[in-house]
């Protein structure tokens, strides 16, 4: 296993996780002090970032913020039961090579060694999202739920990951000039085999404190009031304590706000919360229980 | 370095290439900062959510000069025996003729034991039990999974064709086709270890493991007492023994209570709903005996159901004469239950195993 001690991609010069909280922050994004640090190592061990936590914490969305800070492109794999390394890695272009073939016999070439040289050549060769990271520098790649991914392409992975080389048998050997930034995200569906997240950096993503919560909604929305803001913002911390079948996550505060922004409502109060519950709200038993427990109990003291 | 030995000691997964990864990281940051200290190791020496509290504790005792204590240990209950030791025959000296008395007596003891009550077995049974228990295979069906795999017949399999078109010089001569590869179907046990389940837990969770081993990775284990435990990690050990001795440190409510409804509450929000039980085969061991609130057993049941592929309930007390499924909690989840069985004896759990399998039998 080596070790890199450069920096994954562009910007080299971030120089503490203070700085990338602020490179992030001026991007939209508000990351603590253990993300800051998180995403920092993972720039300067050349290591994958591994993000666990609910959905909606914000796992995704760092990659993206990332990949904007770093001025590089977003290379995402999202991972799905059955993927396997033709959709991750590379494919050869068959119908293309096919092509040539009968193109060549129209010609009349008859060099059967160099026709078959050239099939082979890296122009038939469709690079998938893990190829094209290890092609591509600089640039951040997302290997999203990798929990839905099999325990075989997960072995399969670490293998990428540990060296950033993939060989193709009738090319040769693919390696990294600079590996890219990666960010595997998991939703914790499954246990996640520990030689993966040996290699990886860990952070436990949580639901952010009330008053992040309100700065993020502000930062990503400005033309929500600080009232309303303050008011999503408790709404779904309360929310997250009631015991729901799915707790709103950020993404969820979000989406309520901008709802309730398009809907020009300047402040919450019950009767706009009922006809906007399914911004938040995405289960019929959570919608039904909430409404039953008095929308009203979600804003009092607010 | 002594923290993370520390931390080792606390059970948390400090190896040795965690530590030098921790080091690497202080390299990047302010080693003087008790803050950045702080974060190099829980992102390098962590894994799990689980190992935070762990990890917050030690680092706190750690860096404010004291010594964390090691991890509280329990002593482990008495359930939990050592079985392979004490099996005759297994102790390579001994008395030759009590051996093979010994050995005579199991051949011959096997049928009947078969369909005894474990609850009601003396230890050298109960031994014999376990290792038959231990032999058992309980893995689902197979499902289909999204992956091809080449076949001799099927749907055509363009890539393969056209590769031995090219090498044929491209004359498609040959038609290559490929079928949908089959995978094991995810299991997932919850055992009920509350007190009134007591005779039976440690059987059961026996049962457990060779589901784990007969069913690799799709296996998932978890107890419900009072609180839920997750004890996949803990049962992959291959020996039985083993294993047992991991799962009884990591049980922290033996013969406790039961709020069957609320656990099951709380597997569907951590795990089941994301995933975990979905179009698994979901087992479900325990007497039903709910001191909570039934009407929420219900209400998870129907849950549960509508998310796995088929919810297998094992009811020791099934078996005994007279038996009626009264308990509120059972009658709450009865409905929502597609095979019902007992899972008191042998020839129960083998009939369980096959229940697991997909055989209606």
């Amino acid at each position: 296993m080596s070790e890199r001690t450069t920096a994954g991609a562009a910007p080299a010069a971030v120089a503490s996780p203070a700085e990338l909280a602020e490179l992030l922050d001026r991007h939209g994004y508000l990351a603590d002090d253990g993300l800051a640090t998180a995403g920092f190592l993972a720039l300067r061990m050349g290591r994958p970032l591994f993000l666990e936590g609910e959905a909606g914490v914000g796992k995704t969305e760092l990659a993206k913020t990332l990949a904007t800070v770093l001025g590089a492109p977003l290379i995402r794999l999202q991972c799905y039961e059955g993927l396997d390394a033709s959709q991750a890695l590379y494919d050869w272009d068959f119908p293309r090579q096919l092509l040539h073939l009968r193109a060549a016999e129209a010609a009349g070439i008859t060099d059967v060694a160099r026709l078959e040289g050239e099939l082979y050549d890296r122009r038939f060769l469709m690079a998938r999202p893990l190829l094209r990271a290890l092609e591509t520098t600089p640039s951040v790649l997302l290997v999203d739920e990798i929990d839905r991914a099999d325990d075989e392409f997960e072995a399969f992975l670490l293998e990428v990951l540990s060296d950033f080389t993939i060989s193709v048998p009738e090319l040769g050997t693919i390696h990294a000039e600079r590996p890219p930034v990666v960010v595997v995200t998991s939703n914790r569906t499954r246990e996640v085999h520990d030689a993966l997240k040996r290699r990886c950096l860990y952070h436990w993503l949580e639901h952010p404190a009330f008053d992040r919560e309100v700065a993020i909604i502000r930062r990503r929305l400005p033309q929500a009031a600080e009232r309303l803001a303050g008011q999503v913002a408790r709404a779904a911390q309360r929310l997250r304590g009631a015991g729901l079948l799915k707790p709103p996550g950020v993404a969820e505060s979000l989406d309520w706000t901008e709802a309730l922004v398009a809907l020009g409502v300047r402040e919450l109060d019950p009767d706009v919360a009922a006809v906007t519950l399914g911004a938040v709200l995405k289960y019929r038993e959570d919608q039904q229980r909430v409404i039953a427990g008095g929308l009203g109990a979600l804003f009092d003291g607010g | 370095m002594g923290f993370a030995r520390t931390l080792r000691a606390a059970g948390g997964p400090a190896d040795p290439e965690r530590v030098q990864a921790m080091l690497r990281a202080l390299d990047h940051l302010d080693v003087l900062d008790r803050s950045d200290v702080y974060w190099a190791g829980r992102l390098t020496l962590c894994a799990d959510p689980d190992d935070l509290p762990r990890y917050d504790r030690c680092f706190a005792a750690y860096f404010s000069g004291l010594t964390a204590r090691p991890g509280r240990r329990r002593p482990p209950p008495a359930v939990v025996r050592r079985t392979f030791a004490a099996a005759p025959g297994a102790s390579g000296g001994g008395d030759d003729e009590e051996v093979r008395e010994a050995r005579a007596a199991m051949v011959s003891g096997t049928e009947v034991l078969r369909h005894r009550d474990v609850a009601r077995l003396g230890p050298d049974e109960r031994a014999q039990v376990d290792r038959l228990v231990a032999a058992l295979d309980a893995a689902a069906a197979r499902r289909r999974s999204r992956r091809f795999a080449p076949a001799p017949r099927g749907r055509l399999d363009p890539g393969r064709t056209v590769r031995e078109t090219l090498r044929r010089g491209g004359e498609i001569s040959l038609l290559r086709h490929r079928a949908h590869r089959t995978r094991p179907r995810r299991v997932v046990l919850l055992v009920d270890v509350s007190g009134s389940m007591r005779p039976y837990a440690d059987t059961l969770l026996r049962f457990a493991h060779a589901a784990a081993r007969s069913g690799g990775r799709a296996t998932e284990v978890f107890s419900v007492g009072t609180r839920l435990t997750r004890l996949t990690r803990e049962l992959r050990h291959r020996d039985p023994d083993a294993a047992m001795a991991a799962v009884s440190e990591a049980i922290p409510d033996w013969s406790g209570g039961t709020r069957l409804g609320e656990e099951l509450k709380e597997f569907l929000d951590r795990f089941g709903q994301r995933g975990m039980a979905r179009g698994a085969v979901v087992v479900i061991a325990s007497d039903g005996w709910e001191r909570g609130d039934a009407g929420l057993l219900g209400a998870q049941m129907a849950r549960l159901h509508r998310l796995a592929h088929r919810v297998v309930w094992a009811n020791p007390h099934k078996a005994r004469p007279g038996y009626e499924p009264l308990t509120a909690g059972m009658a709450a989840a009865l409905p929502h239950i597609d095979d019902f069985t007992s899972g008191h004896s042998l020839d129960a759990l083998e009939h369980l195993a096959r229940l697991i399998g997909g055989s209606r039998a």
